[in-house]
């Protein structure tokens, strides 16, 4: 389809101002722009209409399954977009005073304070944006934390060779060394690994528990004391919180912070890639170099203030994070309350192993025991069989309207496909892609070249990355 | 309680025994019983649909809403056209995640895709991305993409927003990098201090200024661009994007690295976010630049086709080598900025810039009119500046409060930071004035 440069005509515009109503003033020729940007020239019809177009060309939570391993697709409740749209919300400055936005402040404060007793944290920062912003606060605390104690021989950070990508590039982006640590034959931490990998120089573990694989890791209370007696610190990767709700909390084993993303565990959109949020939580002795500014009570009581954490670390961000993203978060954790929240964990595992079962026939699972709210299947016996590999599975299930699940992670596991299907899929969808997933599994036996040409029913077939690597074209050039 | 579960009790029952379960709890017996919670969360009961929304609403309220804006300082109240949130509120774009399927993400690649010719197009560089949170981390996130093995020192100059050098010093505490501030001299960058600096340090790796700076001024970038290219480094140039519709690009000033904050281009001031971080860069450091790029390509039929491009950069490749962390992108904002300049498009820009500026200086003819003194401004500015305040910041504020009216923002030493914008009327920038002169009366008597 055309875009959005090669339509409409020059001339064409919308009518959103008003004159203006004070004498006009020129930019003075030294700073002067002499030539006008090449921006689309549309009547209002011609861009909605665009936009539609585009929009059908999107698959999103609203449009079918999307069991996309570790990104918790999970419905998007339509009263957190009427709550974030609110006027008071919108309309309020990050720079008034304190006293003048009480309510922003009491949702700050009433998110946290919910975070932190589901994470069995005590104090949390909304300030970061994303899972990898939050990892990156997070490991400032520790960075802090050592500074601060002249611990500066601490320079490592150990992370399982399971974790996601962010993880090392994190630690990295914190002037830390990263040591990755072999999994065990069960997909968990090696504990003798982990034994020989701590001392003197290590400055904290970056975890996720349930793990990348989808497992929950049994020696959790081993991993966190081998850490804590080496001197270092430990940090949880929230990513995976969906599965744990109610049911553990990272600060009872063992953790010291944490990131939560509000965008995956609290149903906040997605929106395409961002913007989430990331905020971090952590234990009361860390609490002091949180970033950013802390929300607490007034002395009176009566309202709260913007503080600095005594020895904070500074900022990751220009304001308070993402508050709109904040507010829908809380307006759902408000819905589902004390039952809700464990009800929504229970449910997000029961339909992963439900679809682990039912797969388990024809598909090898990665692991073959109980999974959390995620299961790995590893295709390479059937690429073995057939040639037909995780790549041509998934392109071959967007021909049935379903998302494909992550592929080729973690990387210890070499063809995998990730499944998370989340709490608010009804069971007759799961049966669905149980199903698509055998037919898939048996095209790979009668005709594989099939699968290798999907998809095929979708707007393009397979894109050419490698050209579009070779070749960057990045932006459209007008003739 | 609310609930978002389809599944009924019967089918969740009937779910665990084809699963091989007795029950949830026998479920999750592969959770060491000593690390299980013991007890029930201590949070309030689940609330209904219309009781969440009403506690919502009530939150709401309590939040002050300003009839006038005149207060900028990196979060800008600007008129946001109907489609725009019409358009960012289609499901699809809603509720996707990062295109990672490019064969049902073409609608979510070709708008960022669109979203980065529009940002090359008001800076004038080749190639930008739609990943970063705001445009204080694009700003800290450009000093790394400068840094090697001899360059090493990043400067940054006095005049920029102290949010924004905040950010800047926390990533730089991250990685070890050393922060260095360049001085400033009546609201702009000290040009000698800056040469001497450079001179001085063969690892200079970059610097960073914004223009229009905290103060509002414009800064003289050319001459920077040229004292900091003699000495190897690279210029940062940090930028509003509503003013690059009438200034002069990044591009033609020199920079090699353009950033900001997106949020002018069709948020909302919404407390601080979300927000969209802008960073475009030339050619020969695209492959440095972090986050997520799309590129354009062609499927096995011919058809024109989006993807993510340029992967080897990012961290699920690289690990620990990657140029970023950055995993995900700001889509939604940046579509928002899109729809925002498809909707003004080439004119109506210029417009909102033009007005933006007039409206400022109309505002501070006024004030100066009314009393006050215009202070840290050798130049010429964009839509903020500053002035002294003789009857006391708080005292101005408390009188303007009273009337709807949010004021300028209070900085050291009594001196007030004011912003207007084209949504400002006025009449609402005569009625600030009237304020602070009947308050300089009041001094008087």
């Amino acid at each position: 389809m055309e875009l959005i440069f090669e339509i409409g005509s020059k001339g064409r515009h919308l009518s959103l101002l008003p004159q203006c109503d004070v004498p006009k003033v020129e930019v003075p020729e030294k700073f002067r722009r002499t030539q006008a940007p090449h921006l689309p020239e549309l009547s209002e019809n011609e861009i909605s209409r665009h936009y539609t177009k585009l929009a059908g060309r999107t698959h999103g939570v609203n449009d079918g399954f999307y069991p996309l391993g570790s990104c918790t697709m999970k419905y998007n409740p339509k009263v957190n977009e009427e709550a974030a749209a609110l006027r008071g919300f919108n309309r309020i400055h990050p720079l008034q005073d304190p006293s003048t936005v009480k309510g922003a402040l009491k949702v700050m404060k009433m998110a946290e304070d919910a975070l932190c007793e589901i994470t069995g944290m005590d104090a949390f920062t909304m300030q970061p944006s994303a899972g990898a912003h939050g990892e990156f606060t997070g490991l400032l605390l520790i960075k802090a934390y050592h500074t601060e104690r002249g611990d500066e021989a601490r320079t490592k950070i150990i992370v399982p060779d399971s974790a996601h990508g962010t993880n090392p590039a994190s630690a990295a982006m914190c002037g830390y060394q990263v040591v990755s640590i072999p999994s065990g034959p069960d997909g968990c931490v090696d504990l003798d690994a982990l034994r020989a990998a701590v001392g003197p120089d290590t400055a904290g573990l970056m975890l996720t528990n349930p793990n990348t694989v989808g497992l929950f890791d049994k020696n959790i209370l081993d991993i966190t004391k081998i850490v804590h007696e080496a001197g270092g610190l430990c940090y949880y990767d929230g990513a995976n919180l969906n599965a744990v709700m109610g049911i553990v909390r990272p600060g009872d084993m063992g953790f010291d912070c944490i990131h939560s993303n509000l965008h995956k565990t609290f149903s906040t959109p997605h929106g395409g890639g961002g913007p989430g949020a990331g905020p971090v939580g952590c234990k009361k002795f860390l609490a002091k170099y949180l970033p950013g500014l802390c929300i607490e009570e007034t002395a009176d009581g009566k309202g709260f203030e913007m503080v600095k954490a005594p020895q904070s670390m500074g900022s990751v961000k220009a304001f308070n994070g993402n508050f709109l993203v904040v507010v829908r978060a809380l307006t759902y954790i408000l819905m589902m309350g004390r039952e809700g929240i464990p009800e929504a964990s229970s449910n997000a595992v029961l339909n992963a192993n439900y679809m682990r079962v039912k797969l388990s026939d024809d598909f090898k699972m990665a692991y073959d025991t109980t999974c959390m709210h995620e299961f790995v299947m590893d295709l390479a016996p059937l690429v073995k069989e057939t040639g037909v590999n995780a790549l041509d599975v998934a392109k071959g299930m967007l021909d049935y309207g379903i998302h494909p699940p992550t592929m080729y992670f973690p990387l210890i596991v070499h063809e995998a496909l990730m499944v998370e299907p989340t709490e608010t899929e009804p069971k007759e969808v799961l049966d669905q892609c149980i199903d698509v997933l055998h037919e898939i599994y048996d095209m790979a036996h009668t005709d594989p070249d099939y699968l290798h040409g999907a998809p095929h029913d979708t707007v393009i077939g397979r894109p050419d990355e490698v050209e579009a690597a070779r070749h960057p074209i990045v932006r459209y050039v007008w003739e | 309680m609310g609930s978002f579960v389809p599944n009924t009790k019967e089918e969740r029952e009937q779910m665990l025994r084809e699963a091989g379960y007795k029950s949830f709890d026998d479920m999750f017996s592969v959770i060491p019983e000593e690390v299980r919670l013991k007890k029930p969360l201590d949070l309030p009961s689940g609330l209904s649909e219309m009781e969440a929304l009403k506690v919502m609403e009530d939150l709401a309220a309590e939040n002050k809403v300003y009839r006038e804006i005149f207060r900028g300082a990196g979060s800008y109240d600007h008129y946001i056209p109907a489609i725009v949130k019409s358009v960012t509120s289609k499901e699809e774009f809603l509720t996707a995640y990062t295109p990672y399927q490019a064969e049902i993400s073409q609608g979510i690649l070709q708008s960022i895709f669109e979203f980065q010719t529009m940002v090359c197009e008001l800076t004038g560089m080749d190639v930008a991305n739609a990943s970063h949170y705001d445009g204080a981390t694009a700003a800290a996130e450009s000093i790394p993409m400068c840094r090697d093995r001899k360059h090493k020192t990043a400067y940054v100059s006095a005049t920029t927003d102290p949010k924004v050098l905040e950010v800047m010093g926390t990533y730089c505490f991250g990685s070890n990098t050393k922060l260095v501030t360049v001085g400033e001299a009546d609201g702009l960058t000290d040009m000698e201090d800056l040469k001497k600096l450079l001179e001085e340090d063969p690892e200079a790796a970059c610097f960073y200024v914004e223009s229009p700076n905290y103060y509002g001024n414009l800064e003289d970038v050319e001459a920077m661009a040229e004292i900091v290219h003699a000495q190897g480094a690279k210029l940062v140039l940090g930028i509003d994007p509503i003013a690059q519709a009438v200034i002069k690009t990044p591009r033609e000033l020199g920079a090699d690295i353009a950033v900001g904050d997106g949020q002018p281009l069709g948020m909302p001031i919404a407390f601080g976010g979300p927000y969209v971080g802008i960073m475009a860069t030339t050619t020969d450091m695209m492959r440095k630049l972090p986050g997520r790029i799309v590129g354009e390509t062609k499927d096995h039929d011919g058809n024109r086709a989006y993807v993510l491009t340029l992967q080897a950069r990012e961290q699920h490749i690289r690990r620990e080598k990657a140029s970023s962390n950055i995993c995900s992108n700001q889509d939604l904002c940046a579509l928002t900025a899109s729809v925002y300049m498809a909707a003004m498009g080439p004119d109506g820009m210029k417009e909102v810039a033009e007005q933006t500026m007039a409206k400022a200086h109309f505002l501070r003819d006024e004030l100066v009119k009314a009393g006050l003194t215009q202070k840290n401004c050798k130049g010429e500015f964009f839509n903020e500046f500053v002035t002294d305040c003789p009857m006391g910041a708080e005292a101005l504020m408390a009188a303007l409060d009273e009337k709807g009216i949010l004021g300028g923002l209070p900085l050291d030493g009594d001196t007030i930071l004011w912003c207007a914008t084209e949504v400002n009327s006025r009449s609402a920038m005569e009625e600030v004035a009237d304020t602070v002169q009947s308050l300089m009366k009041g001094k008087e008597a």
